[in-house]
């Protein structure tokens, strides 16, 4: 199933090197530096405003970085057109605004744009990977429907048909499971997880992150304080010292993946 | 693969758009026929079938059907063909379905440029060039202040569309008062009030030039129109330079209102209601929404300039009028459901 979305596309080798961003004299990045190899997936977490969204912004295109470098598989993205970029990576941003009475599948079909001339139209080939793509993420069932109508998790699946479509080597996805109840949240991350797509995704609940992810990288205030294995990362200090909470962090015996536990009452030492 | 059988690009049934496309084909050549025939003179149908093939004798009722009544329905044709494209593109650009060539104040615009030129009397730009400038400068100031992406609301937008829409006619209106040549005075009121009264065959091959391009690459630019719907982000994750792209295309909506305004002034809400019924109808895909809306509006609006001849017979009413009493309610109505369909709207 993953070879279909592969289409001849393997999985990238992502590498953001010193990214600075500011806006005004607020500098939402700060040297950050991240790296993914090919079919890992890379958690990024963080506070409110620590620069995730801004990171993966620089990364997909929307946004241009005042300095450092978006390699993809060692290339620099900086040097790819809007279009060439798009056909190697795809991402599911976090505004997803009204649509007009697009129906899911419209929406969904906006992938194969990357791939096409702007006056070709969608062939039966772009039709089935459609299609497909809608199968794969349990949109199937949805896509006649207007897109603007759907509950926010088939919005979501919706969307990541949509950037499955796009048949990306780099899967870039901003709080994806924002707004979602806890069982879609782990079906959308069962999903991504099991994608031969290198995938980057910020994510706010850091047990999700430490179960799904390979590895995780920690921003606060626009720089890198930790990355590595969810085991190794997520420790009782860096709780502590990036969200300012007193947290108990354990190992699941079921799952093997460290677990957090918050404490509520007094803020931790150290915390800013 | 049940996909092959639907339409790839609505979802919908292939037979559909098919169905509506005959429809409003059938509609304006009923409309078109009728507009020939009718009116304070009345032509019998073989007599203006006559007409148009060359078969029937010359006399009064042949000139007056291919003299008068056909340019001005063909004028009819192209301006409301190309009003509700512009209006079906500009929804799409500012991502708001409240968007119309007139509302956006860029009618207006195109008036007061095409004014402008006239009053001072300046040969070296041609009246449509003038309404270029205008149309154009009217649509980056509503831009502008409308704000973007997410900050562009629908009441900024149609605040900013009204406040530019005042300074215009304002504009206009001191223009007429300073203008020492009375002549101007009927050009002036012609083109605020918009008109298909007094078509002439030598004005009518220049916006159907426009209308013809225009179209082939609006059309052509389907697939990153429907981009835009996306939003900012998902555009550009597609793989669209939505600001080039907008740049681009705000630049050739406005060439397309400057030259039906210069000869038809500024017909107004034809670029609302149409390309609004056109997505009910086939839905928001552009490769289908956009013939669909020119073929719409090139219906109403004939259909509609003959009502300004019946309506209040032998008295003939200015077909912006006649838009503006079916509009104005149906932009009420159409704010009403936002209110209720908050998502879709703003």
């Amino acid at each position: 199933m993953n070879g279909l979305f592969g289409g001849g596309t393997s999985p990238a080798a992502l590498r953001v090197e010193g990214l600075c961003y500011s806006v005004g004299d607020r500098q939402l990045l700060d040297g950050a530096t991240l790296v993914a190899h090919p079919g890992e997936t890379v958690g990024l977490v963080g506070t409110n405003g620590s620069g995730k969204t801004t990171l993966l912004r620089c990364i997909y295109g929307a946004l241009r970085p005042d300095g450092g470098r978006v390699l993809l598989d060692g290339a620099d993205t900086a040097s790819l057109g809007a279009k060439p970029r798009a056909r190697r990576i795809a991402a599911v941003p976090q505004e997803n605004g009204a649509s007009f009475g697009l129906t899911a599948r419209e929406v969904a079909a906006m992938g194969r744009s990357p791939h096409k001339r702007f006056w070709e139209p969608d062939d039966a080939g772009d039709a089935a990977l459609v299609e497909a793509a809608l199968e794969h993420t349990g949109a199937d069932r949805l896509a006649s429907l207007p897109f603007d109508a759907l509950s926010g998790g088939e919005k979501q699946r919706t969307l990541l048909a949509r950037a499955l479509a796009q048949q990306p080597a780099l899967l870039v996805l901003d709080e994806p499971t924002n707004h979602l109840d806890v069982r879609h949240q782990l079906d959308l991350l069962t999903l991504l997880a099991g994608l031969a797509t290198t995938c980057l995704l910020a994510l706010h609940d850091l047990n999700l992150a430490a179960y799904f992810c390979d590895r995780l990288y920690v921003l606060d205030g626009g720089r890198m304080v930790a990355e590595g294995p969810p085991s190794e990362v997520l420790t009782e200090e860096l709780l502590a010292e990036v969200y300012g909470v007193r947290a108990e962090v354990g190992r699941h015996p079921s799952t093997g993946a460290p677990t957090v536990v918050y404490l509520p009452g007094g803020e931790a030492s150290g915390g800013s | 693969m049940s996909f092959a059988i639907r339409n790839r690009a609505t979802g919908k049934s292939g037979y559909r758009p098919t169905l509506v496309l005959a429809v409003l084909a059938a509609v304006l050549a009923a409309g078109f026929l009728a507009n020939l025939a009718l009116g304070a003179t009345r032509v019998p149908l073989p007599d203006v079938l006559g007409a148009l093939s060359g078969t029937s004798e010359p006399g009064p009722l042949a000139t007056i059907v291919t003299d008068v009544r056909l340019p001005r329905a063909l004028l009819a044709c192209v301006v409301g063909a190309g009003l509700a494209l512009v209006g079906a593109v500009l929804q799409a650009l500012v991502r708001n379905p409240l968007a119309d060539p007139f509302l956006l104040g860029i009618s207006s615009g195109a008036s007061t440029g095409a004014v402008l030129v006239l009053v001072l009397g300046v040969t070296a730009i041609p009246m449509a060039g003038g309404a270029f400038l205008g149309s154009l400068l009217a649509l980056v100031a509503v831009y502008a202040m409308a704000g973007r992406g997410s900050a562009m609301t629908t009441g900024r937008l149609v605040l900013s569309g009204v406040a530019i829409q005042y300074i215009l006619s304002a504009c206009t209106s001191l223009l007429l008062v300073l203008s020492p040549q009375n002549e101007h005075l009927r050009a002036i009121l012609f083109w605020t009030l918009g008109g298909l009264g007094g078509a002439r065959w030598s004005q009518l091959w220049l916006p159907a030039v426009v209308l013809g391009v225009g179209l082939v690459l609006l059309l052509a630019l389907a697939r990153p129109l429907d981009l835009l719907l996306a939003g900012e982000e998902g555009a550009a994750a597609l793989g669209l330079d939505t600001a080039r792209f907008r740049a681009a295309v705000f630049v050739l909506a406005s060439l397309v209102t400057a030259f039906l305004v210069t000869v038809s002034g500024a017909i107004g809400f034809v670029g609302l209601m149409v390309p609004h019924a056109a997505r009910m109808l086939v839905g928001a895909s552009h490769r289908l929404l956009l013939p669909v809306s020119a073929l719409g509006g090139a219906a109403f609006l004939v259909v509609a300039d003959l009502g300004t001849r019946l309506v209040t017979a032998p008295e003939e009413i200015p077909v912006g009028v006649l838009t503006a009493l079916t509009g104005g309610p149906f932009f009420l109505w159409l704010l009403r459901r936002g209110r209720r369909n908050e998502g879709g709207m703003t």
